[in-house]
C-alpha cells in the first residue's frame, strides 16, 4: 500500500491533468461517485459535522490498529473531495493520521474549499478526523 | 434623461475586472454593493488631507470635518425625508441601529408579559435582536406569518395585536424572497393601537425612494454599504420624541452634558446616542453616496432595476428545473432559486467560476428556509449597474450546472 504523501501525488497529478476549473469540478463530481455509501444508520446528528452551506456525516471504525473512514455529504463536491480524503486516510494507523501534512489540498488548488468561511464543514472534517486518530491512539497505548 | 446603465458602470471601477479570466458579473449587492468613484475619492481626500476628529478641536481642521459631518447627517435628512437633521443618528449599520434601538426602547418601555411582534421573513438582525430583549425582560415575541409567494399574511397582524404589544419590527424589502411589504399598511394598523413601528430598510433605500414622514413610521434603519457607501456606517432614524425619550444606548465621550461620579446628565439627540468617536469619514462617504445616486436618480434606477428583475424573473421561470422563491406581486430586486437536485454550494461553486458572484446559502434568514424546508437558496440581488447581459451570463452559468450535476 502506498504512503499518505504517495497517494497525495498521486492525485496532484490527476488534477495536473486538467487546466480548466470546469474539469477539475467535473473530476471531483466523478469521484463523488465513487464514494462508498455510508449506511444510513449512521447518518444521525451524531455523526454531522455542520457547516453553514453544506453538511457533512463521518463514521470512523478501529479495527486491528487501522482507522476506517466512511463519510457522505448533501453537497456533490464536498462529497468529492471527501472521496480524496478517505483515499489518503482511510486503513492508516492513529499516527499516520495525526501527522498527515495534507499537502494535496493546495497542489490542486482546493484550498478555497476549506477556508473556514465557507463552513462547509470539510476543515472541521479533518480536524474531526484526525481526533479520532488521536483518540485511538491514546486507546492502543492504554490498552 | 434615460438610464444608461453602460455609463453607470464606467463611475465603478470594481466592476472592471476579470476573474478566472472571464468578466466578473457583480450579482450579490443584497450582501454589498460596490462603490462609485466619487465615494471612493472622498474617502480618499478625507484621509489624505482633511482628517480630523469632529466636535471636540478648536482647530482649522477640526472644525472643517465637523461641518462636514453634520452636512452628511443634512444630506441623509434629505435623503430619506426626516422633518429634522436631529433625528438621524449615525450607527455602525443596520445591525447596530437595531441592537442600540432594541436595548434602549427594551430599557424605557418593555416589561415583562409585554409582546414585541416581527415578521417570519425577517434577517437575523432583526429577530436576534429583539428576541434577546424579550428574555433580558421577559417579553414575548410574535410572528407574522408568510405565505408560499412570499407575501406576508398581513391579515393575521388584526390577531396579533393586542393591547400588551409594545412594538411591531418588519423589513421594508426581503433579503431573500425580494417581497416588497405593504409597510404602509401595518404602520397605520400599529399607530390605531398606539403601537410604534420600527422598518428595517437595508434592503429598500438603494432601491426605492424613502419619505419616513409619509410612510409615519417611527424608526427606520438601514446601512450605508448596501446603498454604495462605506462599510461601518449606518443610521438609526427616529421620530424626534423617541429620542428624547428613550435612554441613550452607549455612555462615553461627547453624548454628556455633565459628567460628575454622582451624575451625569445626557446632551441632547442626535449627539446622546453617539458616544465616542463616531465613523465620521463614513458618515461622510455615505453622504457622497446618497449624492450620487440622488444625481443620477432614484426613478431611473428604479425603473432599470425593475425592468431586470421582470427579466431575470421570465429567463429563470423558463427553465423547467428551476425553482423560484419569492413570486409576490410586489418585488425588487432578488431572485432566490434552486436548481431541482442540485445543492446550492455545489452550484456557488460552479456559478463562481463562471465569474459571476451569488451568494448561496440561508441568507441569514433561516425561518424562511424553515418555511420551505430547504437548507438554502442560491441569490443573485441586483443592483443598479447590472445588465441584461449580465442576467444572461446567469442563465448560461446556470444550465451549465444542470449539464454537470443531471
Amino acid at each position: 500500500m502506498k504512503n499518505i504523501n504517495e497517494i497525495q501525488q498521486e492525485i496532484s497529478e490527476e488534477f495536473e491533468l486538467y487546466d480548466d476549473w470546469m474539469d477539475k469540478y467535473n473530476y471531483l463530481i466523478e469521484l463523488s461517485k465513487d464514494l462508498p455509501v455510508i449506511d444510513t444508520k449512521l447518518k444521525v446528528n451524531d455523526n454531522l459535522i455542520s457547516g453553514c452551506q453544506s453538511r457533512v456525516w463521518l463514521h470512523a471504525d478501529y479495527e486491528a490498529g487501522l482507522i476506517h473512514f466512511t463519510a457522505d455529504s448533501d453537497s456533490i463536491i464536498t462529497k468529492g473531495i471527501i472521496a480524496l480524503l478517505i483515499r489518503i486516510l482511510s486503513g492508516r494507523n492513529p499516527e499516520e493520521v495525526m501527522n498527515a501534512d495534507l499537502f494535496f489540498i493546495d497542489r490542486i488548488g482546493l484550498r478555497q474549499n476549506l477556508s473556514p468561511t465557507r463552513s462547509n464543514g470539510l476543515l472541521s472534517m479533518i480536524k474531526q478526523m484526525k481526533l479520532y486518530a488521536l483518540a485511538y491512539h491514546a486507546k492502543s497505548k492504554g490498552s | 434623461m434615460e438610464y444608461d446603465v453602460y455609463s453607470v458602470r464606467k463611475d465603478f471601477p470594481m466592476l472592471n475586472q476579470q476573474i478566472y479570466g472571464r468578466p466578473l458579473v457583480y450579482l450579490d449587492n443584497g450582501a454589498t454593493a460596490q462603490k462609485p468613484l466619487s465615494v471612493i475619492e472622498c474617502i480618499n481626500n478625507f484621509h489624505t488631507s482633511k482628517n480630523s476628529t469632529i466636535h471636540r478641536g478648536i482647530h482649522f481642521f477640526s472644525e472643517q470635518a465637523t461641518e462636514e459631518f453634520e452636512n452628511a447627517r443634512k444630506t441623509v435628512q434629505q435623503f430619506i425625508h426626516a422633518e429634522k437633521s436631529s433625528e438621524v443618528i449615525f450607527t455602525s449599520g443596520t445591525t447596530g441601529s437595531i441592537n442600540g434601538l432594541a436595548w434602549s426602547f427594551g430599557e424605557r418601555f418593555i416589561s415583562p408579559g409585554d409582546e414585541i411582534i416581527i415578521s417570519e421573513m425577517e434577517h437575523h438582525s432583526n429577530i436576534v435582536p429583539w428576541q434577546m430583549l424579550c428574555e433580558r425582560k421577559g417579553a414575548v415575541l410574535k410572528i407574522i406569518p408568510f405565505n408560499d409567494d412570499g407575501t406576508l399574511e398581513i391579515n393575521k397582524l388584526d390577531t396579533l395585536i393586542t393591547v400588551k404589544t409594545r412594538l411591531i419590527s418588519v423589513m421594508h424589502i426581503s433579503n431573500t424572497l425580494g417581497t416588497i411589504n405593504p409597510i404602509r399598511a401595518i404602520i397605520a394598523r400599529a399607530h390605531a393601537n398606539d403601537i410604534p413601528v420600527v422598518i428595517d430598510g437595508a434592503q429598500s433605500v438603494q432601491h426605492t425612494g424613502i419619505d419616513v414622514q409619509k410612510l409615519d413610521c417611527d424608526f427606520f434603519v438601514f446601512s450605508g454599504h448596501k446603498i454604495y457607501g462605506p462599510t461601518g456606517i449606518g443610521i438609526l432614524y427616529a421620530k424626534e420624541k423617541w429620542l428624547h425619550e428613550l435612554p441613550p444606548f452607549q455612555g462615553g465621550g461627547e453624548m454628556v452634558n455633565v459628567v460628575s461620579f454622582q451624575k451625569t446628565t445626557y446632551n441632547e439627540p442626535p449627539v446622546k446616542f453617539e458616544a465616542g468617536t463616531p465613523n465620521y469619514i463614513g458618515a461622510i462617504g455615505l453622504a457622497e453616496a446618497l449624492k450620487y445616486l440622488t444625481k443620477t436618480g432614484l426613478s431611473g434606477i428604479a425603473k432599470h432595476e425593475n425592468a431586470l428583475l421582470e427579466y431575470g424573473s421570465q429567463k429563470l421561470s423558463e427553465l423547467d428545473f428551476i425553482t423560484l422563491y419569492g413570486q409576490a406581486p410586489d418585488k425588487s430586486s432578488i431572485l432566490s432559486f434552486n436548481l431541482k437536485d442540485v445543492h446550492h454550494y455545489d452550484a456557488g461553486m460552479i456559478i463562481d467560476k463562471m465569474g459571476i458572484a451569488v451568494r448561496t446559502g440561508t441568507h441569514c434568514a433561516q425561518p424562511v428556509m424553515q418555511h420551505y424546508g430547504i437548507s438554502g437558496t442560491i441569490r443573485a440581488s441586483l443592483g443598479m449597474y447590472n445588465t441584461q447581459e449580465e442576467i444572461d451570463t446567469l442563465i448560461s452559468a446556470v444550465k451549465k450546472v444542470r449539464d454537470m450535476f443531471a
